[in-house]
């Protein structure tokens, strides 16, 4: 029924239909392409007879490795806990200032500490531990919670009130003034020479009259956390405000809102996180960023 | 039959054929073009500058990258699937659509209203959040109305055929129809948490919900982008090239086995997961063997040219189909490639992924089609021909610039994450933070943003060359010259 004839270009005959015009051509199928096709099936078989491959209602062909994605997981997990516990055995059983006393320790701690900071700190203190607006910053050498190496450590074990560790560290959450659970409400303009006030401690700029309205309120309200001085209190976790460092700012609107709203920064319990050398580590590390004491 | 036969071919009398909906099909696939890719480069801007979120839900690179891939793979290529589709198989089978403008005009009004149900659903917040398959039940279940109406109506075509073989353009088209007809309601089973709610729950769920994601998301690369593409390839460019296919046989042997094998290879999305093992190890062999039957097309394609190939000095338009030849071949040799686990270990969650994916849509989904919709578009307005080949070139050259930013981009910046992301340092810790694999890919995410912005103004010139051929004007520029062609005896 068809008419084949031979199409002029290449000398190849057509298949003798045609389709709007679309003529087909009766060439083989090219050798290379069925080679290539033959050893990708052939790889295949291969792989279905080394590996786990075909299901077979309750079971699959295991294949005859043995090899399972878990167990080498799990085994590589393994090899490189084994590779560095010399030093992560010897770093669980050394106090925190023997770590550092010791140079290969120090450098292996260093070396973990900055990975793990990487991976869990870095989101909300900074990739140098530099801060953010609410997260203290872990490279100069005031401390809200204290700088020491047990301090710190202290701190990343158990977070800062982390709901869910008995041991945190609750400190005293900051009151917001402007509200009625204040223990004693401050009024809009309280809360303004306060803010002058605070400013005052460590700007030249700050509005004098406001400062000098605000000093009493301070002294009445805000002391009893926040030192005479308003140097800080460690214990408490409340900020130096003379120092001119602020955790969420030190202009005068932030401040008027701290003041009115209140604060309590919060940083997770790691205990359930991470295991305790690693948490060494990451005190190591955090305290040698620059301001460790 | 054989009477039929007697006159294989012959021309189409005016009117024979339903074209005024795929004429509507045609604008539509260069409206959504235009949208999607519009939406690709906003938010490409948004992962290099993320202020562009503008802190707004509705614009968030998460509600809005749906508006995107579905713009892009739906909204313009399942437009130009109906158009090409009803566009071949009219002239294949010398019959009109069965149903005709009756028909063909539901599917029209249908269509668009699926897209436009879905895409209001994305801003909103209202998702599946299952990838390529974000549309919530109601809109699912109209589309399933929609789309068993396209196989009828495709299916009723073929039976009125007057032709005595279905071309095989025919059988992939009607491959992607039905194969993507299983994918639809095999991964939208879902029951409505209330009836005047949007929200459902999948009836599978952890592992097996995720598998049977994946094996709808990469049949959805499968049959709606390579087999009905490649339908659209079987048709278009023998025709713009006026030479026969290469080979039958090669056409039978590949659309076959890739049929086959396609079907098993989702399971490679899931690769190191929790997937159990034996369907990792299905899945990665079955993408292998796949390499073959994909490339049996791209063979095909190009071999067809034989014979034609100075028409590329001449003939833009053929250059828009030959390139994506070459992206479809090279992205399904990238594919398997990627499939293997180890290669995967590397590749998976990477920008190598997304890069992978646009040298499939952007070199060969959108080349194929802007092919067929520059051959089709004087044929339906009965031009005499475009308004201007030399913006169909200037649309190639932005368009594959376009295409060389965005791939190299990716592939640099997600090997690199890739290798970052393994990377120990001598004591066995982690040697960079994810954080810092985020910094160093932003000059690459600059650099993809610069060319999808290139791959955009090429569709906009599109967009006017169309506008002026559809309104019949035709412009004054230099011809290009036919050069010497030798004619073998």
């Amino acid at each position: 029924m068809a008419k084949q004839e031979k199409d002029p270009v290449s000398g190849v005959e057509t298949t003798g239909h045609e389709w709007d015009g679309i003529k087909e051509l009766n060439n083989p199928v090219p050798r290379w392409w069925l080679y290539i096709f033959y050893v990708c099936c052939a790889w295949s078989l291969v792989y279905w007879v080394l590996y786990p491959a075909w299901p077979m209602g309750t079971w699959h062909t295991a294949g005859i490795l043995g090899w399972t994605q878990r167990v080498e997981v799990e085994q590589k997990i393994a090899d490189a806990k084994k590779a560095q516990s010399g030093f992560t055995d010897r770093i669980a059983s050394s106090s925190l200032d023997d770590i550092r006393k010791a140079p290969d320790l120090l450098n292996f701690a260093l070396a973990g500490g900055k990975a793990a900071f990487g991976v869990n700190c870095v989101p909300c203190h900074g990739a140098g531990g530099q801060g953010n607006p609410g997260f203290p910053n872990l490279a100069d050498d005031k401390w809200l919670w204290g700088g020491t190496l047990a301090d710190i450590y202290t701190t990343i074990k158990h977070g800062i009130r982390a709901t869910d560790d008995a041991e945190t560290r609750p400190g005293v959450a900051m009151p917001a003034w402007a509200t009625d659970s204040a223990p004693a409400k401050l009024t809009a303009a309280q809360i303004s020479d306060v803010a002058d006030y605070v400013l005052s401690l460590s700007t030249k700029t700050a509005d004098a009259a406001g400062a000098t309205r605000g000093a009493p309120i301070f002294a009445e309200n805000c002391a009893a956390c926040h030192g005479d001085k308003a140097q800080g209190n460690q214990d408490m976790g409340a900020p130096a405000l003379s120092d001119g460092i602020w955790l969420y700012g030190g202009d005068k609107k932030t401040l008027v809102e701290t003041i009115s709203k209140g604060r309590a920064g919060v940083m997770p319990s790691w205990t359930k996180r991470l295991d305790d050398p690693t948490i060494k580590q990451l005190a190591v590390y955090v305290h040698e960023l620059g301001g460790g004491k | 039959m054989t009477e039929l036969a007697a006159t294989p071919g012959a021309a189409p009398q005016t009117g024979q054929y339903a074209d005024k909906y795929i004429r509507y099909f045609s604008v539509a696939a260069v409206f959504w073009v235009i949208i999607g890719m519009t939406m690709g480069v906003y938010i490409a801007s948004e992962l290099a500058f993320p202020a562009l979120n503008l802190g707004l839900e509705w614009t968030s690179f998460g509600r809005l990258r749906p508006v995107h891939t579905s713009g892009v793979v739906f909204a313009f290529g399942g437009s130009a699937l109906f158009a090409t589709s009803f566009y071949v198989v009219q002239r294949t089978c010398r019959a009109r659509v069965w149903g005709g403008e009756g028909v063909m005009g539901f599917l029209f009004w249908g269509y668009q209203a699926f897209i436009l149900m879905a895409a209001s659903g994305y801003v909103m917040g209202i998702t599946q959040g299952k990838e390529y398959a974000e549309p919530e039940w109601y809109a699912d279940l109209w589309l399933t109305v929609v789309w068993v109406t396209y196989i009828a109506a495709f299916v009723g075509t073929l039976a009125k055929r007057k032709e005595p073989h279905i071309y095989v353009a025919n059988w992939f088209f009607l491959g992607f129809m039905i194969t993507v007809a299983l994918l639809h309601l095999g991964n939208n089973v879902n029951v409505p948490v209330s009836l005047l709610g949007a929200k459902s729950y999948s009836v599978v769920s952890g592992v097996q919900s995720a598998m049977v994601q994946w094996w709808y998301g990469h049949n959805a690369v499968g049959f709606f982008l390579t087999a009905g593409f490649l339908g659209i390839m079987y048709y278009f460019v023998p025709k713009q090239a006026e030479r026969p296919v290469y080979s039958y046989r090669l056409s039978i042997v590949h659309f076959w086995s890739l049929i086959f094998m396609y079907i098993w290879a989702g399971p490679h999305h899931l690769h190191y997961t929790s997937l159990p093992d034996w369907t990792q190890t299905l899945g990665m062999t079955f993408s292998v063997m796949l390499w073959m039957p994909s490339w049996g097309g791209m063979f095909n394609g190009i071999m067809t040219l034989s014979g034609a190939w100075d028409k590329l000095r001449t003939d833009p338009i053929i250059r828009f189909l030959v390139t994506s030849i070459a992206f479809y071949g090279m992205s399904t040799f990238e594919g398997p490639l990627m499939a293997v686990k180890p290669v995967n270990a590397l590749s998976h969650y990477t920008d190598w992924t997304v890069g992978h994916v646009h040298s499939g849509a952007l070199g060969w989904v959108a080349f194929v089609s802007f092919g067929a919709l520059y051959h089709m578009i004087p044929k339906l307005w009965k031009r005499e021909r475009l308004y201007s080949l030399r913006l169909v070139s200037l649309h190639f050259w932005l368009a594959t610039i376009g295409i060389i930013l965005y791939i190299c981009a990716m592939w640099v910046s997600g090997i690199m994450q890739g290798l970052m992301w393994r990377a120990y340092d001598a004591q066995g810790f982690l040697q960079y933070s994810f954080v810092e694999t985020v910094a160093a890919m932003h000059p690459f995410y600059e650099i993809r943003a610069l060319g999808g912005l290139f791959y955009l103004s090429g569709a906009l010139i599109m967009a006017y060359n169309v506008y002026r051929t559809i309104k019949g004007d035709v412009r004054t520029e230099k011809p290009y010259v036919t050069g010497p062609v030798a004619v073998a005896a």
